[in-house]
């Protein structure tokens, strides 16, 4: 299944790689893209895991820029 | 400007001001001026730098250490102890200004670039019931009517049931032209309508219309990621420790081989702590240069704006990588169906025999009456040249004689249209056509009057667009077409292409394809246009496969890399200037940035540059990469 969050205030083009790789080495996720340009994080990943996943892509951006934001879209 | 943009302006500005009584404070005499203006440098670093320093803190909590906050910290505090506190605050300073900016450029790019893609249409007017609804676009379901007033975007793909009117096709296309459309015609979303009110009868929900399907593409694009991002992001990874290495080596090595050569000596002046100051000054220094931003955030920003700038124009390139690839295409393979010519019939000639009395206009007329019952494509485009209401009181007695013509009597008069055959079979002697085409002779009352030759229009642009190929150093145009081989021949001779392949089924279209990509060096790329009708395995084959045409065809959207949108092969050419100038900005990014940081790094470690030149070695370079990049998004 694909999912769609938004990065709010994704500031530094580093971070934004730093949180792809973080995202893709999640247990469950498939595939993982951050588009610094769109602000966009997408993922392919089990349906079921998908509230998990959620909560850790929230830890591991608020780790890697704090002032980010990430919006479930 | 965004908030958070605002707010880290004014600390930025605050900050500034305290550091400006700070230094004059500390120009003044006495042992109280000296106390207080070192509470006012703290002061100004805390406003200024506070978040970084607290940033940095949290991060190393979360066991990331060389960070950029960190770097900033380590080497703004190291130079408060080493004592130049004006120093430890304004190259603070200088690093949050250059922050900001950046910060500001890419809020700036993205907004332009999305301002770019505003074809999302927000609303529409649905009739349910008898009366207008505004809802959101994706609630419509298909079957339903939508009303498009003047001014308001189509929001969804379909047929238009009621009403006239002209639409605005920029932002898909790029054509400046207003589109006419009347009752009955396709429309598709993203269009602007100009005039009169239309109802739409809906026939794609919202996730399958054009714009969705566009807006998916354009904004994917840039995960596609070139070669050239793809060197940046590794590059990034390992520069950064090598260079922090790199510091905590200069802090420590240079100052303990000094001891040793002094211990050795024992008229050489002593290493002091000065002596160990300096040199952990310059490491500061090379700390300050060690983030690769400037890299990291204008390389995709140049490639995400020359794909902006391309879909202005009307091109959709669905990668980074297509885009990156496109500048080192070597030969280009062009269907001739759809690509060069329009795949349209018309009429294209007009001969009357010399010896008959009979003007262009009539012998038109005669063949239009003639061929008027008939459903034929070139029936139509006869029609279509005459322009005028046929009047069938005029007509009697219509026969169509299989595969060679018409016979009809129109005003009393035995009228024959057809081929030579059928000329022939009236004993009537028809002139020789030498064009190619289709011919269509006419005689009348036993006279033969002369032929009308309908043929595959070129397009306006193919000419130039060859010639634009050309001039770009493509070294191969090759034409492939089903098509027979005097119709393609004539075809490339008048368009300047040398390499022609006729009369291919579209399996041998493929196999040609693949002697083409084995003949080809190994770095240049091998272009396919089509029209993404029937050449998807082709178009697929290809380095690249570019569509033609995109305006409607589902299958051409997702075969292909590029998808042209309007139907000119000119943009074809257009699209390798975006992608060369697009490399080239990336190209002077990389260089440039590399340049200055390798640059200052040196002088760093000679003891020449100042922190100052490493703030700006790191943000003013990402500053001017950025707006370099910017560049891209102008065509």
């Amino acid at each position: 299944m694909k999912k769609t969050y938004i990065l709010e205030d994704l500031d530094c083009a580093h971070c934004a790689a730093k949180i792809e790789t973080a995202v893709s080495r999640l247990d469950g996720v498939e595939k993982c893209t951050v588009t610094f340009l769109t602000q966009k994080l997408v993922i392919e990943a089990e349906e079921e895991k998908i509230p998990q996943i959620t909560k850790e892509i929230k830890s591991i951006v608020k780790k890697t820029e704090p002032d980010v934001t990430v919006i479930e879209k | 400007m965004t908030k958070k943009l605002k707010k880290r302006l004014k600390k930025i500005l605050a900050g500034a001001a305290v550091l400006v009584c700070a230094v004059l404070a500390a120009g003044l005499p006495g042992e109280l001026y000296r106390y207080a203006s070192f509470v006012l440098f703290l002061a100004a670093y805390v406003i200024v730098g506070g978040d970084v320093v607290k940033n940095a803190i949290v991060n190393i909590g979360h066991g990331q250490v060389f960070d950029e906050n960190f770097l900033m910290t380590l080497a703004t505090v190291g130079a408060f102890f080493v004592g130049d506190y004006p120093e430890a605050v304004a190259v603070m300073l200088f690093y949050q200004v250059g922050e900001w900016f950046q910060s500001y450029a890419v809020n700036k790019s993205r907004k332009s670039i999305t301002e770019l893609m505003d074809i999302r249409p927000d609303y529409a007017n649905v009739l349910r019931d008898g009366s207008e609804e505004t809802v959101e676009p994706d609630e419509v379901a298909m079957g339903e009517h939508i009303v498009v007033k003047p001014g308001e975007r189509i929001p969804l793909d379909g047929i238009i049931r009621r009403g006239n009117s002209s639409l605005d096709t920029m932002a898909l296309t790029g054509e400046s032209m207003p589109r006419e459309v009347l009752c009955g015609d396709e429309v598709i979303s993203g269009c602007v309508n100009l005039q009169g009110v239309l109802e739409i009868e809906v026939t794609k929900e919202f996730g399958d219309s054009t714009v969705s399907k566009i807006l998916n593409l354009v904004e994917s694009a840039s995960s596609r990621k070139a070669e050239a991002e793809n060197f940046i992001t590794k590059f990034a990874r390992y520069y950064t420790p090598i260079v922090v290495v790199c510091a905590a080596l200069l802090a420590v090595l240079p100052p303990l081989v000094l001891s040793v050569l002094v211990g050795q000596n024992a008229q050489a002046v002593p290493v002091t702590g000065a002596v160990w100051a300096d040199w952990i000054y310059r490491a500061l220094t090379f700390l300050v240069i060690s983030c690769p931003c400037a890299l990291v955030i204008s390389i995709p920003l140049s490639f995400f704006g020359g794909l902006g700038g391309a879909s202005r124009e009307g091109i959709l390139i669905k990668g980074s990588n297509y885009l990156e690839a496109l500048a080192e295409a070597e030969s280009v393979v062009m269907d001739k169906t759809g690509t060069l010519t329009r795949g349209t019939f018309a009429v294209s000639q007009i001969v009357t025999a010399p010896d008959a009395d009979c003007t262009k206009e009539k012998l038109l007329e005669l063949a239009a009456y003639a061929e008027s019952y008939s459903n034929h494509p070139i029936s139509k485009s006869l029609l279509a040249a005459y322009g005028k209401e046929i009047d069938s009181s005029r007509i009697e007695r219509a026969e169509e004689i299989a595969g060679n013509g018409v016979h009809v009597c129109v005003d009393g008069k035995e009228v024959y249209a057809g081929n030579t055959r059928l000329m022939e079979e009236q004993q009537i002697q028809p002139l020789p056509a030498r064009e190619t085409g289709t011919v269509v002779h006419v005689a009348c009352a036993g006279c033969y009057l002369g032929y009308i030759l309908i043929a595959d229009e070129i397009k306006e642009d193919a000419a130039e667009a060859v010639q634009a190929l050309k001039a770009a150093g493509i070294r191969q145009i090759v034409m492939l077409t089903g098509d027979r081989k005097e119709t393609a021949e004539d075809v490339a001779g008048r368009l300047g292409i040398t390499e022609v392949y006729a009369e291919l089924l579209p399996g041998d279209k493929v196999d040609r394809m693949e002697e083409l990509m084995q003949k080809k060096s190994a770095k240049g790329k091998l272009l396919f246009v089509g029209d993404g009708i029937n050449d998807a395995p082709v178009l697929a084959r290809a380095d690249i496969g570019i569509a033609m045409g995109g305006l409607g065809s589902d299958a051409a959207i997702e075969a292909a890399d590029v998808v042209i949108m309007t139907d000119e092969p000119s943009k074809l050419a257009r699209a390798m200037q975006i992608s060369h100038k697009t490399l080239r900005i990336v190209k002077q990014n990389i260089v440039f940035a590399l340049g200055v940081k390798i640059l200052v790094l040196l002088l760093a470690a000679a003891g020449i540059a100042s922190m100052w030149a490493a703030v700006f070695a790191d943000v003013g370079v990402a500053v001017i990469a950025i707006l370099n990049a910017m560049r891209a998004l102008k065509a």
